[in-house]
């Protein structure tokens, strides 16, 4: 049965990773790597239940600290460049193009 | 020998759930409104707070739903709120090839994991019930861990927070270019306008006070029945149709119509009153006219005086 949550979780993963790559307005990017977060959490939960230890289900607390503070960081610059661009989209970003 | 496989709750549970994270998934992916993508998030967290659940690990399945959908999301759809709710994504190809290479990295990416995973399964499930049982539940179990074994990693992310708290503050802060005018500077630069251009220095007229209506939408009517200018907020003349002259007076009218077709009588009085009504506008106007004319020299005095007062402020 953990082989189930495992494909579960490696399935949203990689829809999180193709949404990741493939859009390109900054707040949905960043909504696909926060799937992918929970998809990793998914698995940390299900191999703490798995060997019975609750030391999976610790390290998933602390990912989702750590992506509740990344969000904050990580909105705060979209809304900077939204207000210096008008615009969401990663394709606007070129100043640092080589 | 059991033929039929036992159905647990827990697999109740994670069909269903696992139907609707994918679906949520794909959806947070497809949709081109950012708004959709981040209710199609909201359905896969929920998903996976039950399927936490459903593992014996309710502590996460709290903190799923309060930090995930209740801070995390809600945050998204601020910033969407925030930077134009109507953009939509155009999901057209820029480059060349880029779909392709997406596809074959994603099954990649997806044949590697699962294949790594799968080598971490050892053995047959225990299930949590034990060890949250051993502690006396899961959240004293936690919290015996979180105290002992991660107090380091615990405390550190108390200063990760206080980090991420302040440099939201200091990157969200936008800077202002010129001085803010102080109280007196406004006041002398109404009047400045009041000089050069006659803008009238004190405030607006306020909306509409009407029977039926009372919003800010509705305009104020001067005494010839027209729309006051600027009784009606620019933004929301904007935004609403603001209601004409003869709308707010239409229910009146009809009133009048309704109770001059049920009666027998006749309303005389109406136009009557309104001639006494002119009369005792004209007889004000003269009035003040007469005030005008009689102390000239005042309104001079009183300019001088004011002038003296702003050099002193």
């Amino acid at each position: 049965m953990t082989s189930m949550y495992a494909i579960l979780a490696v399935i949203l993963f990689t829809i999180g990773l193709i949404g990741f790559l493939i859009r390109r307005n900054a707040l949905v990017i960043f909504m696909c790597v926060e799937l992918m977060l929970n998809a990793a959490n998914l698995l940390f939960v299900a191999f703490s239940s798995h060997y019975g230890i609750l030391d999976g289900q610790m390290a998933a607390f602390f990912v989702m600290v750590v992506a509740a503070a990344e969000v904050v960081i990580g909105l705060s610059i979209i809304v900077m460049i939204s207000r210096a661009r008008r615009s969401t989209s990663v394709d606007d970003e070129i100043l640092l193009k080589g | 020998m059991n033929l039929i496989p036992m159905i647990t709750g827990t697999d109740v549970a994670f069909w269903i759930c696992a139907v609707l994270a994918i679906l949520g998934g794909v959806g947070l992916v497809s949709f081109k409104k950012p708004v959709y993508s981040a209710l199609c998030l909201a359905l896969v967290m929920l998903s996976l707070a039950v399927i936490y659940a459903s593992l014996g690990a309710p502590f996460l399945f709290a903190v799923q739903i309060i930090v995930y959908m209740g801070a995390v999301l809600m945050l998204f759809l601020f910033v969407i709120m925030l930077v134009g709710v109507e953009a939509r994504d155009s999901l057209a190809e820029t480059l060349k090839g880029h779909r392709v290479a997406v596809g074959l990295a994603a099954v990649g990416v997806l044949g590697l994991l699962t294949l790594a995973i799968m080598q971490g399964i050892v053995g047959s499930p225990i299930g949590s019930d034990g060890v949250n049982n051993a502690a006396g539940g899961n959240v004293q179990g936690l919290a015996g861990l979180i105290f002992s074994r991660y107090v380091i990693a615990f405390e550190s992310t108390a200063l990760l927070l206080i980090t991420a708290a302040v440099a939201a503050m200091v990157l969200a802060h936008p800077e202002r270019l010129t001085k803010k005018p102080s109280q007196p500077e406004r006041a002398a630069q109404r009047l400045a306008d009041f000089v050069e251009s006659g803008k009238h220095p004190g405030p607006q007229p306020n909306s509409g006070v009407f029977a039926r209506h009372n919003s800010i939408a509705t305009p104020a009517l001067l005494p010839d029945g027209s729309v006051a200018p600027g009784s009606v907020s620019g933004v929301i003349a904007d935004r609403v149709t603001i209601a004409s002259p003869e709308e707010l007076w239409a229910p009146h009218d009809e009133m009048l119509a309704s109770i001059e077709e049920n009666s027998s009588e006749s309303f005389e009085f109406e136009s009557q009153e309104m001639i006494g009504t002119s009369t005792a506008m004209e007889e004000l106007v003269e009035f003040i006219e007469i005030q005008d004319d009689e102390v000239p020299g005042t309104d001079e005095d009183a300019a001088d005086t004011d002038e003296e007062e702003e050099e002193d402020a």
